[in-house]
């Protein structure tokens, strides 16, 4: 499903942010992205949605490089993957329900579809009664259950989410959690950056670290790690 | 299909909502289009009055027309006729009264002849018009004409042709010169509009990329608010050099300027090729304005 393999990545600053990355996520999946402030899990994430170029390596999404892909071609290729922000990023002046349709009105989906379409990601969510709401009468736990029910209502095969529970409580954290294991039961694959210890100890799926760009450990139903490389 | 249709319509609407919410910044980029075409248009109107001026004089390049006073008896004609056809050179001597004249005048001006019905006297003046063997005798004949007494003007084109052409010229160069500096201008006065939209839009516009919206969804919309403050800004222009060149014409054809008017361009003529042209021009510079404000903006 994504694959890394030698991957680099240099900023024009000549920050080496990964190096030599080799990775391969199978479909399914549920991957937590581990590893100091600065190690490269966001550089990682821009990588897959083609923000950034690598500087060498390539990088397969469903059995394509996209490292190849032409500019032009980039919307289609996130058109496969959901992202989801720690800020959210939602928009205020729309409603909850018109945050997410909007994902499905600009690659032009069928009114009827959007219709029966995002009333049932809200629900998946658990934002049915919040569907008229704007953004600033929610909790900052709601507002990430938006911003995932925009990020699956067009059914990508991937969902991404860079440190989603980074601004939550961590009551609010776990319910979000719950949400993005949902979604992976349900066939996504899903992959997390994140600073959350006890999510990643708790949960028991595959943790990959990373430590000054360099893929340190890849361990299945692994923990978040030493006090050493986590802060 | 369908889809693509939905999608166009989609950025038509966002686009005519961009210029709603704009309209403020909207009416200098309205009023700079304007001015350029207003500007032109007067430069094309010039330009136009020349080259009639010049093509009515080339017709007589081979002629030379002499208008006579006023209460000549007839024998002061019969002189002033045998005189010339003793002229070496000359090949025909052909009367017009003024009669005849204004019926002339009549025909060319088509549509606007009307104006000329209501006049009280005859403006115009017998004429003749002698044609040469050969613009070689030109010269000669006029000085002799000069001489002959009942003969108020000659007109002998050549040198006046030559001066139109000259300032024909000049008016074209420093016209496409001030039009060109001038579309600078209003393409970087809607380029600002279509970023205040774009900075106001940022957010939603990074959203749209990582939904995977393509780059013509996200562009459309300030293309087609460009293009619209473009279109109405030809609209403005187009109405105000319709209304301004009609109550020209017809105030000058009201004060009898006549020798004036033969070479004015009608207006029923002019405003539709002007249109055309306008419109052209003013979305040309509408879209581009916007282009060159997406540029910087949507590299992501
Ligand atoms: N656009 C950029 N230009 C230059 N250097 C950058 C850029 N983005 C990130 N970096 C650098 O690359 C390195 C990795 O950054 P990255 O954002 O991937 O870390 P991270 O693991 O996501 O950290 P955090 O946990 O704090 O979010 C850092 O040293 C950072 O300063
Ligand atoms: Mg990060």
């Amino acid at each position: 499903m994504i694959e890394f393999q030698n991957v680099d990545k240099e900023y024009d600053n000549n920050v080496r942010a990964l190096v030599n990355i080799n990775l391969k996520i199978h479909k399914g999946e549920f991957v937590f992205l581990v590893g100091s402030s600065g190690a490269g899990k966001s550089t990682l994430i821009k990588l897959l949605l083609k923000e950034e170029e690598p500087t060498a390596g390539r990088i397969i999404l469903n059995n394509m490089d996209i490292t190849k892909v032409k500019n032009r071609r980039i919307p289609y290729i996130r058109r496969n993957i959901g992202v989801v922000f720690q800020d959210f990023r939602l928009l205020p002046n729309k409603t909850v329900y018109e945050n997410v349709a909007f994902a499905m009105e600009i690659i032009g989906a069928h009114p009827k579809e959007i219709r029966r379409k995002v009333p049932m990601v809200l629900s998946m969510v658990d934002l049915s009664r919040k569907a008229s709401s704007f953004p600033d009468q929610l909790s900052g736990g709601e507002r990430q259950r938006v911003s995932i029910a925009r990020a699956i209502v067009n059914s990508p095969p991937v969902l991404i989410a860079d440190e989603p529970t980074g601004n939550l409580d961590p009551d609010t954290a776990w319910e979000i959690m719950k949400v993005l294991s949902d979604i992976n039961g349900r066939g996504t694959t899903v992959l997390m950056a994140t600073h959350a210890k006890d999510i990643v100890n708790s949960m028991k799926k595959r943790v990959v670290e990373i430590h000054e760009g360099r893929l340190i450990r890849d361990e299945q139903k692994g923990g978040y790690g030493n006090e050493i490389t986590s802060f | 299909m369908a889809m693509r249709l939905r999608v166009f319509k989609n950025i038509i609407k966002q686009g005519f909502q961009g210029m709603w919410r704009n309209r403020g910044m909207g009416i200098a980029s309205v009023s700079s289009i304007s001015a350029v075409l207003l500007i032109l248009g007067v430069v094309l109107i010039l330009i136009l009055t020349i080259n009639n001026i010049v093509l009515e004089t080339k017709t007589k390049f081979d002629e030379i027309q002499i208008y006579l006073e006023d209460g000549l008896s007839n024998a002061d004609y019969d002189r002033i006729e045998n005189r010339i056809r003793d002229m070496e050179g000359v090949l025909s001597l052909v009367f017009i009264s003024k009669e005849q004249g204004l019926e002339i005048m009549k025909e060319g001006w088509e549509e606007e002849a009307y104006l000329l019905e209501g006049l009280e006297e005859n403006p115009l003046q017998d004429s003749y018009i002698i044609q040469l063997l050969d613009i070689k005798y030109a010269e000669e004949i006029v000085s002799n004409l000069r001489n002959i007494e009942g003969i108020e003007d000659v007109k002998y084109y050549q040198d006046v042709i030559d001066k139109l052409m000259l300032v024909a010229n000049y008016i074209r160069f420093g016209g496409i010169v001030i039009i060109g500096a001038l579309m600078l201008v209003s393409i970087f006065i809607i380029s600002n509009t279509i970023k205040v939209t774009v900075t106001a839009r940022r957010r939603e516009i990074n959203i749209m990329k990582y939904v995977g919206a393509t780059n013509g969804y996200i562009r459309g919309p300030f293309i087609i608010e460009g293009i619209l403050f473009g279109l109405i800004g030809a609209a403005v222009s187009i109405l105000i050099i319709k209304f301004g060149y009609e109550y020209f014409f017809k105030s000058v054809n009201d004060k009898l300027y006549l020798l004036f008017t033969v070479y004015l361009v009608p207006p029923t003529l002019l405003i539709k090729d002007i249109a055309i042209i306008f419109t052209a021009i003013g979305v040309g510079i509408g879209a581009l304005g916007s282009l060159v404000s997406l540029k910087r903006f949507l590299n992501v």
